[in-house]
C-alpha cells in the first residue's frame, strides 16, 4: 500500500506533506509551541522510547537550542517494519523534501544489507552523519563462571547447547550478529548451533540473564549502565577499537582478548536522495555543530554513548562499507541467500 | 518509617503550587486525550513530551505532568466502554462486558461512578504497593523466564472460553481467530515475515488498537446503517445521578481482590494492564458464588477490570523504575522521558535519585485524588453525551477513531485495515460471536508464542523445560483447573445454561 503518487508537482507535494504531518504536530501547533515558521521534521522510524526516538528528540532539540536551525524541529514517530515504513515513505513520497531528516542506526544498515526493507536499497537515500555510538558489549550476571570473553567462547566451542545468548533484537539482528562475528573470528564455524533468544529490548535481555535463563547478554552499553552500577552484571568485553573513556575504562575490549571484532551501534541521520547539495551541506553543518556542542557531550555521557563523529561524504563511505560487511556475514550464516 | 520520611520529602516536592497546577492540568489533558478512541494513554504521553521540554520543566515536574496525563487517560478509557460499548483503549476492553449492559439498563451513571471509585481504589492501593515494596518486587522479574511467561499466558488463555456467558464455543472460536491474526508479522525467532504478503505495513503485525476500533466502533456504524438507526446500540437511558453507595460497598471486596491481581500482573514486564484487567475480571467471575449476571451488567464486572487495570498501571511502574524494563506501551514512553531527562533507570534509581522516585509517588497520590474529584461529579457531563442523537454521536465517535488510528503510524493502510475489521465485526455480531476474545487473542497470542519459542531455544527443544520451576508448575495447575473446572462444575451442579438473549 505504498503511495506512488508523483511528488514533483509542488501543490501535490504540499498536499502529501500536510497529509503525512501527523496528529502530534496538530496538537503541538494548537498548543502554540510552533512559532508559525515552517518547521523542519525529524522522522523517528519507531514508537517513542527507543534509540531512534532519542536521536530525533535530542539532536533536534540541541540543533534548535544552539541555533544551528531557525525553528524547532518537530519529531514524527513513524513506526513499522523496523524502520522500513519510514524508509519507503522517504524514498517514494519525500525524495526531494529539504526540510526532512530521519533517524538511523546500525540497525538501519543491517536491515538494508539483509534486504529487509522490501527491495529498497541503501543508495536510495543520502546518509548524513553519525555523531555518537553505543558500543557493543557482552555481559554476564555477577555470579557467572565466565571471567573473560575467551572463557565464554571456549564454553560455546565445547558445547554450544550450554550457552544461550539473550539480546534485544530479533534473530539476525545486530545484537545477534555481534555474537556470531565474535565466534567466527575465534574460529567457531558451526554458527547455526549458537543459541540466541531475541526479547523485547536490552533491559528485558539483561533481566533474563540475571535471572539465569540466558547465560550471556549481547547488547549496547547504554542498555546496561544501571545494572553495571548496581553490580548485578559484569561486562566481559566491549566491541570497540580502544577502551571506553571514563568510568568504563576498566572494561577490556574484545580486541585485547584476541578477538578482533569492532561493533558499535552508531546513532545518526539520513536525508532524502534528491535534495540539493546546498541543503545537504546545511544539514551536515548543523549536525557537525551539534556534535561539537557541550549539550551533546552531556547527552552522550548520560546515555552511555561514545564519541563517534562521521559527517557528510565520509559517513556515506563508512555506511557503504558496513553494509557490504554485514551482507557477506549474513550470507555466511544463512540469514539471506 | 524511613518510607514515610521519604514520602514526606516527596510531598514537599510535589506539593508546590507549580507541581500541583501541573498535576491538575495533566489530569485534565489526559482525560481529554483519553476521549479519543485509538489515542490511548501512550500516545497522549508521547505527544506531550515536547511540551514538557518547551516549558523548561525539571525532571520531577515533567514526570508529574506525564504521570497525571497517563492516569487521566487511563481513567477516561472506561467512559466510552460504558456509554458506547467502544473501549477507549485496550485496558478498558473488559469494562465493556458489564459496563455497557449496565448503561443499557439505565444505570449509566452508576456504572461510571462505580468504575471511577474502583479505579481510584486500584490506583491508590497500587501506589502504596509501589512505595512499600518496589525494591523487593523488582526481584520478581528475575524469577520469570520464558517457561514461566508461557505458563502465565496459557493460564489467561485457558479461561478465555468462559468469558462469554452464553456460548463458550463461539468465544473459543473468536479467541482462535485472534491467535491467527496474531501470527501475522515478523517472526522474532527466525527473523522471517509471516502472512504479510510482502507488505511492509504488516511486518509488525496487526496493531490491536486498529482491531479494537474496527471491531467495536466501525461495526457499530454498519449495524446502525443497516437498521436505519432503529436498533442503535446507543439505547442508553438517561436518569438522575446518584452515588450508588450500595454498589460501592458491595463491590469493595471485588476491588481489593482485583487490585492485588492487577498489581501482580503489572509487575511482570510484558504482561501489563490488559492482562491485569482480564485476569481480575475472570478470577472475580470464578470467585463469586453467583456469577450468572456477569456479562449482563453485574456491578462487580465493572469494578473488577477497572480496579485491575489501574493497579496494573501502578504495578508496571515497578519494573520501569527499578529495572528500566517497560511493562507496557505507556511506561515505555515514560521511560524514554526519564532517559531524556538524564535519569538512568536501574536497580539504583531508588537510592541515587530518591527525589525523583518519591516525588513521582507523591504525584501519583495527588493525581488520583484529583481524578476522583474530577470524575465523580463530571459524570453529569459525560452522561450528557447520550443526549446527543445517535445519528450524530456515532459517526462523530467513528470520525474521532479515524483520527486516532491515523495518528498511530501516520499511514492510511491502518485505516483500510480498520474498515476490514469493521466488516469482520459486523458479520461476527450477526453470528453472535463475541469480539472481546479476538482482541485478547491478538494481545496475548504473540507474547505466548514468543515465550514458547524462546523456551524451546533455551532447552534445545526439550518440552520438560516448561515444567521445571515451581512458578510454572503452579500456573499450569491453575490453567488446567481454570479450563476443566467450569465443565465439571456445570455437570455436577447442574447449573442451567443461560440462554442467548
Amino acid at each position: 500500500m505504498v503511495d506512488h503518487r508523483d511528488s514533483t508537482n509542488p501543490l501535490e507535494r504540499e498536499w502529501n506533506k500536510t497529509h503525512t504531518t501527523r496528529l502530534a504536530a496538530a496538537v503541538l501547533l494548537s498548543l502554540g509551541l510552533s512559532s508559525g515558521l515552517q518547521a523542519a521534521e525529524c522522522i523517528a522510524p519507531a514508537n517513542p522510547g527507543g534509540g531512534w526516538d532519542f536521536t530525533c528528540r535530542s539532536i533536534g532539540k540541541i540543533m534548535y537550542d544552539i541555533k544551528a536551525v531557525d525553528s524547532p524541529i518537530q519529531v514524527t514517530n513513524m513506526a513499522g517494519a523496523g524502520g522500513g515504513l519510514a524508509y519507503t515513505h522517504v524514498v517514494t513520497e519525500r525524495a526531494n523534501d529539504e526540510e526532512l531528516i530521519v533517524a538511523a542506526s546500525s540497525a538501519t544498515a543491517t536491515r538494508l544489507a539483509q534486504n529487509a526493507y522490501g527491495g529498497m536499497t541503501a543508495d536510495q537515500v543520502r546518509f548524513l552523519g553519525a555523531i555518537g555510538a553505543d558500543p557493543g558489549v557482552i555481559v554476564v550476571a555477577k555470579d557467572s563462571p565466565f571471567q573473560s570473553l575467551t572463557d565464554l567462547i571456549d564454553a560455546v566451542k565445547a558445547d554450544p547447547g550450554q550457552v544461550a545468548f539473550a539480546g534485544g533484537s530479533a534473530v539476525g539482528g545486530f545484537d545477534h550478529l555481534k555474537v556470531l562475528m565474535a565466534l567466527g573470528r575465534a574460529g567457531f564455524d558451526d554458527i547455526t548451533k549458537v543459541k540466541y533468544i531475541g526479547v523485547d529490548g536490552g533491559a528485558d535481555a539483561i533481566t533474563q540473564t540475571i535471572g539465569g535463563f540466558a547465560q550471556a547478554m549481547t547488547g549496547d552499553i547504554s542498555e546496561i549502565v544501571g545494572f553495571l552500577k548496581s553490580g548485578d552484571v559484569r561486562v566481559l568485553a566491549s566491541f570497540t577499537e580502544e577502551r571506553l573513556p571514563g568510568e568504563f575504562n576498566d572494561i577490556p575490549t574484545a580486541r585485547e582478548q584476541g578477538i578482533d571484532v569492532v561493533a558499535v551501534n552508531w546513532r545518526g541521520l539520513y536525508v532524502p536522495k534528491d535534495i540539493s547539495d546546498e541543503a545537504y551541506n546545511k544539514w551536515s553543518d548543523a549536525l557537525a555543530q551539534v556534535a561539537a556542542s557541550d549539550e551533546w557531550a552531556e547527552q552522550m555521557q548520560a546515555n552511555g554513548l561514545a564519541p563517534f563523529t562521521k559527517v557528510g561524504t565520509e559517513f556515506q563511505g563508512y555506511v557503504d562499507g558496513v553494509i557490504e560487511e554485514i551482507r557477506t556475514l549474513s550470507k555466511e550464516i544463512g540469514v539471506i541467500q | 518509617m524511613e518510607t514515610f520520611s521519604l514520602l514526606a520529602q516527596g510531598f514537599a516536592v510535589a506539593l508546590t503550587p507549580t507541581t500541583l497546577a501541573l498535576a491538575v492540568a495533566g489530569c485534565i489533558i489526559g482525560t481529554m486525550v483519553g476521549a479519543l478512541p485509538g489515542l490511548g494513554p501512550s500516545n497522549g504521553v508521547a505527544i506531550l513530551i515536547p511540551l514538557a521540554f518547551s516549558l523548561g520543566l525539571d525532571a520531577t515536574e515533567a514526570l508529574i505532568l506525564m504521570t497525571s496525563v497517563y492516569y487521566g487517560a487511563m481513567y477516561r478509557g472506561r467512559i466510552s466502554s460504558i456509554l458506547l460499548n467502544i473501549p477507549g483503549d485496550e485496558p478498558a476492553l473488559m469494562t465493556t462486558l458489564d459496563g455497557y449492559p449496565m448503561a443499557r439498563d439505565g444505570r449509566a451513571s452508576d456504572a461510571l461512578v462505580l468504575s471511577g471509585v474502583a479505579s481510584f481504589v486500584g490506583a491508590l492501593l497500587a501506589t502504596f504497593g509501589l512505595m512499600l515494596l518496589a525494591p523487593v518486587l523488582a526481584r520478581v522479574a528475575y524469577l520469570f523466564g520464558p517457561a514461566e511467561y508461557f505458563a502465565l499466558y496459557l493460564l489467561a488463555f485457558s479461561t478465555l472460553g468462559g468469558i462469554a456467558s452464553d456460548n463458550q464455543r463461539k468465544a473459543a472460536l473468536a479467541a482462535c481467530m485472534g491467535l491467527a491474526i496474531a501470527m501475522i508479522g515478523l517472526d522474532n525467532s527466525t527473523g522471517m515475515s509471516r502472512f504479510t504478503g510482502g507488505n511492509l505495513h504488516l511486518m509488525d503485525g496487526v496493531d490491536f488498537l486498529v482491531a479494537i476500533v474496527g471491531l467495536f466502533a466501525v461495526s457499530e456504524v454498519f449495524i446502525f446503517i443497516e437498521s436505519h438507526g432503529r436498533s442503535s446500540a446507543i439505547g442508553v437511558k438517561l436518569e438522575s445521578i446518584t452515588i450508588p453507595f450500595k454498589d460501592i460497598v458491595n463491590t469493595f471486596g471485588t476491588m481489593l481482590r482485583s487490585t492485588v491481581i492487577g498489581f501482580v500482573a503489572g509487575i511482570l514486564p510484558g504482561a501489563g494492564a490488559s492482562l491485569g484487567s482480564f485476569l481480575a475480571y475472570m478470577s472475580e467471575k470464578a470467585w463469586v458464588r453467583d456469577n450468572s449476571q456477569f456479562g449482563k451488567g453485574d456491578p462487580r464486572g465493572v469494578a473488577a477490570p477497572e480496579a485491575g487495570n489501574k493497579a496494573a498501571a501502578g504495578g508496571a511502574l515497578v519494573p520501569m523504575l527499578t529495572l528500566g524494563v517497560p511493562g507496557s506501551r505507556t511506561t515505555a514512553v515514560l521511560l524514554a522521558l526519564l532517559m531524556t531527562l538524564n535519569i538512568t533507570p536501574g536497580p539504583l534509581q531508588f537510592t541515587e535519585r530518591p527525589e525523583v522516585v518519591w516525588g513521582l509517588m507523591a504525584a501519583l497520590l495527588i493525581a488520583n485524588i484529583v481524578l476522583l474529584i474530577l470524575n465523580v461529579p463530571m459524570v453529569r457531563i459525560f452522561v450528557k453525551v447520550l443526549s446527543v442523537p445517535p445519528w450524530i454521536l456515532l459517526p462523530g465517535a467513528c470520525m474521532v477513531s479515524f483520527v486516532g488510528i491515523y495518528s498511530l503510524s501516520g499511514s492510511y493502510f491502518d485505516l483500510v485495515l480498520m474498515i476490514v475489521f469493521g466488516l469482520l465485526g459486523y458479520f461476527l455480531r450477526k453470528l453472535h460471536v463475541p469480539t472481546v476474545p479476538i482482541i485478547l487473542g491478538i494481545l496475548l497470542g504473540n507474547h505466548m508464542e514468543d515465550s514458547l519459542r524462546r523456551a524451546m531455544v533455551i532447552s534445545g527443544g526439550d518440552w520438560k523445560y516448561l515444567f521445571q520451576s515451581g512458578i510454572s508448575i503452579g500456573f499450569w495447575i491453575a490453567a488446567i483447573i481454570g479450563f476443566v473446572a467450569p465443565v465439571f462444575l456445570r455437570r455436577f451442579l447442574k447449573t442451567p445454561t443461560p440462554h442467548t438473549t
